[in-house]
């Protein structure tokens, strides 16, 4: 264990916000740590939360939701649902002792390219600081709705 | 595997393979995906241009393809071009994913190695996903020709003009007795100084007299049902005593009123009106409206003048509220904007201070059908002021109130400069921040001001006071500001202050935008689909926006966003049907266990709960796709077209490179 531990963070994006933050962030070179894969939502409020303890059950490090700002949902309020689930998830994830600053919430608008990206490269030294997620994964990941093909080794 | 998937990593020039090495990951794709369909993987320079195109579609007919994933720029860019490829060439389009190494990879990283890697995961995702696609249709909803326009100021009058011209009929709703809005209360418009009413009082007239206008008044629209194309409108039209088939607008009724009380809306507060009323003379319709609240009869059982007055037996005591269903096929939203209320300021004195005055009410005061004929004057209503300041930026570009610049202000500001100097001599100061004079032939009206004589001082007032300290101070106003250009504390003593009050949303723009189901900003201006792109439309289909409720607006710029949202509907119209996206919810009844969690989580009440089978059914042309029922339902009753759980989660197998025999990549 000589390399330095590179986390991996899945981000799940709004299509109307946060998605169009990343594209602007990219427009504008605006650079960021790479260890970050995003995943286009319609809306915030179509984060089910089990999306998250799956991607910590199937190799993530950490977990980056990011909305529209309060007040500015594309779907009028249903950023305030994704909220109130997260904090739910922060919850469950504390008393099934995963580090809770492993998953984060992030109100980013479509204007803001430069702050999505600060925000993710922050994520990344939070998650690089609390080190690899050793989550007990034969255990939980049975007790998922386990998808065949994830589990599947090509020969 | 029975998909036949083929890859296509795009260059983009040297914008990706700058920084990713395009050869390798097809390559890779090629090797270590195949077992996951990867029929084919080729990278090409520019994906996007037509060879790009012909050589998916080449590929979808000679090797049989069944799914197509591009990795290059952001969908928001190129999907509907290689969708439109997939469908030339026989394959569905909805069966094509495009995954952005452009802007989410080579243009944010600069480790060649780290890009390189990030784009194989992304790719792997978008494979993963792409088997789970289904072939959709786009939904096609039929267009109801009529329009509703909301709001009767100069954008909603604009608006339902070019419409209604154009031969479609246009129903044009006003909460005020009269159309107009705030620029019949206004004298003159800068930069042209031309009067306002001769210029707004004829495109009044046209609306009232139009055959395809049907102009209602003094009513309220209080719900939206419906979708894009068919939406149902409740209009509640409050009741103005006077039946206007019968009533002719001879005004004998408001002359024969014997009771007086002040204006708050149209005079604001400077002049009176009668009881029954006109807000003014050339009121569109012509009809008056007898307000209830303050008619002697309704307090105390008698009068009755103007019924006994009226020759045409128009007045009726009995009348009741109406609620009146409307179909359309369109709305469009010009609702205005409310004067920042400068009350909130309290070291500018309004109020405590009688010769302060708002913008408003020197708008009043200037003109010759106000309160005082035009005469500008003190509070007193007979002194001629010999000094006047005018300060800008009052509620606007401060922290406290509005950080935004409310773009009117400041030319609004040398016209009354212009007006004071004119009508009365006097010294006039303009206290300003920065001067804004963007608009065509605004820099010139500040230069013609300059030569006018006006002083302007560069500061943000901090005070006006009645307290006189200094000599020739007495019996003044004092403002006291820094002058920034010469760096000093300045007391000014002036007999008369405007306050060039900032424009801010209706004070109910949260509680109406939630009605027509759009959303507004944290200051509560509605927003519009796209800030530069697309600035009448909004993110619901079928509602549009234009002129001040958007954001603070000149007259100019909300005439123009009138005719704009006015040419958006009339291009549906002429579509005579409409394409919508695909992305929805539905719920698979057989799962469903009618626990009614989603009903209530639907902002757009698209979910119908079926009482007798007990399940929820979802409207689809209702539905808006965001996804947030298909989250919540316990039972995994629901899914989302385009969003499943299966694409969501097999996308994040892949970007994990689960889908991967576990070895380095």
């Amino acid at each position: 264990m000589t390399e330095a531990f590179e986390p991996v963070i899945i981000g799940f994006t709004c299509n109307w916000c946060s998605y169009r933050a990343a594209d602007l962030a990219g427009t504008a070179r605006v650079k960021y740590a790479p260890n970050v894969r995003l995943i286009r939502l319609m809306c915030s409020g179509r984060l089910d939360p089990t999306f998250v303890l799956k991607a910590l059950a199937s190799g993530a490090d950490g977990v980056m939701i990011t909305g529209c700002h309060p007040g500015e949902c594309h779907y009028l309020e249903q950023n305030y649902k994704a909220m109130r689930r997260y904090h739910l998830l922060k919850r469950m994830l504390a008393q099934m002792g995963v580090e809770p600053g492993r998953v984060k919430l992030v109100w980013a608008s479509a204007a803001e390219g430069v702050r999505l990206a600060g925000e993710i490269t922050k994520l990344v030294e939070e998650v690089r600081a609390l080190g690899p997620l050793n989550w007990p994964t034969a255990g939980v990941a049975a007790a998922l709705p386990a998808k065949p093909a994830a589990l599947e080794v090509p020969a | 595997m029975t998909e036949k998937i083929g890859v296509y990593v795009c260059h983009c020039g040297t914008n990706i393979a700058g920084m990713v090495d395009v050869e390798g990951v097809a390559k890779w794709a090629a090797e270590r995906l195949a077992h996951r369909g990867v029929v084919i993987a080729r990278d090409y320079k520019f994906m996007c241009s037509s060879l790009g195109q012909e050589l998916i579609e080449k590929d979808i007919q000679e090797l049989g393809l069944t799914r197509v994933v591009v990795a290059a720029c952001s969908p928001h860019l190129h999907e509907q071009t290689f969708r439109t490829a997939c469908a030339r060439a026989g394959l569905n389009p909805y069966l094509c994913e495009l995954v952005s190494i452009r802007e989410q990879v080579s243009w944010v990283h600069t480790d060649k190695a780290a890009a390189t890697a990030k784009a194989k995961a992304v790719l792997s995702g978008g494979v993963e996903r792409v088997t789970h696609h289904a072939p959709l249709e786009p939904l096609r909803v039929p267009i109801h020709p009529a329009t509703l326009v909301v709001g009767g100021g100069i954008a909603g009058i604009q608006a339902a003009l070019e419409i209604a011209d154009s031969g479609t009929r246009v129903y044009l709703v006003e909460r005020e007795p009269s159309i107009g809005g705030h620029m019949a209360q206004f004298d003159k418009t800068f930069p042209t100084l031309d009067c306002s009413a001769c210029i707004l009082t004829p495109k009044m007239v046209s609306v009232g007299n139009h055959p395809n206008i049907t102009l209602m008044t003094y009513a309220e629209v209080t719900k939206v049902d419906g979708f894009v194309g068919n939406f149902e409108v409740t209009v509640t039209q409050k009741p103005r005593y006077v039946k206007v088939d019968l009533c002719t607008g001879c005004g004998v009724c408001e002359e024969k009123c014997p009771k007086k009380v002040v204006d708050d809306i149209f005079e604001v507060g400077l002049g009176k009106r009668k009881v029954i009323y006109r807000p003014f003379a050339q009121a569109v319709p012509k009809y008056p409206v007898l307000d209830r609240e303050n008619c002697t009869y309704f307090i105390k059982g008698t009068c009755k003048a103007c019924e006994k007055f009226c020759p045409t037996d128009a007045i009726d005591f009995e009348q009741k509220e109406e609620i009146i269903t409307l179909k359309v096929g369109n709305i469009i939203l010009a609702t205005g904007f409310d004067l920042f209320n400068a009350h909130r300021i309290p070291q500018y004195g309004l109020g405590r201070l009688p010769n302060v005055f708002t913008s408003l009410e020197f708008e009043r005061l200037c003109n010759a059908a106000g309160p005082t004929n035009g005469n500008v004057v003190m509070r007193d209503g007979t002194t001629v002021p010999k000094s006047v300041g005018i300060i800008h930026c009052v509620g606007s570009r401060d922290e406290n109130y509005h950080a935004y610049c409310s773009s009117i202000c400041c030319m609004q500001s040398l016209k009354f400069a212009h007006l004071v100097r004119e009508r009365t001599g006097a010294e006039v100061y303009n206290f300003y921040i920065d001067m804004r004079a963007p608009g065509k032939g605004y820099e010139e009206f500040y230069h013609r001001l300059l030569e006018e004589g006006v002083h302007f001082v560069r500061g943000k007032v901090a005070e006006v006071s009645a307290f006189a300290r200094l000599p020739g101070e007495e019996g003044h106003l004092i403002v006291q500001v820094e002058d920034t250009l010469i760096g000093k504390q300045r007391r000014i003593p002036l007999d008369m202050v405007v306050l060039s009050a900032g424009l801010e949303p209706r004070h109910d723009a949260k509680q109406v935008a939630k009605v027509f189901g759009i959303s507004c900003s944290a200051d509560g201006w509605y927003i519009e689909k796209h800030p530069k792109l697309d600035p009448v439309a909004t993110m619901t289909e079928g509602i549009y926006i234009a002129g001040a409720v958007q954001g603070p607006k000149d007259i100019p710029a909300s005439v123009a966003q009138g005719a704009a949202a006015a040419a958006r509907v009339m291009g549906r119209i002429q579509q005579k049907e409409i394409a919508l996206e695909p992305v929805r919810a539905s719920i698979d009844e057989t799962r469903c266990s009618g626990c009614r969690i989603c009903n209530a989580l639907c902002p757009f009440n698209a979910i119908l709960y079926h009482a007798d089978t007990a399940v929820s059914e979802v409207n689809p042309a209702l539905c808006q796709g965001c996804g947030t029922c298909v989250a919540a339902c316990p039972a995994g009753a629901i899914s989302g077209t385009g969003f499943s759980d299966e694409q969501v989660l097999s996308q994040m197998e892949g970007l994990l490179l689960r889908n991967l025999q576990p070895v380095e990549v």
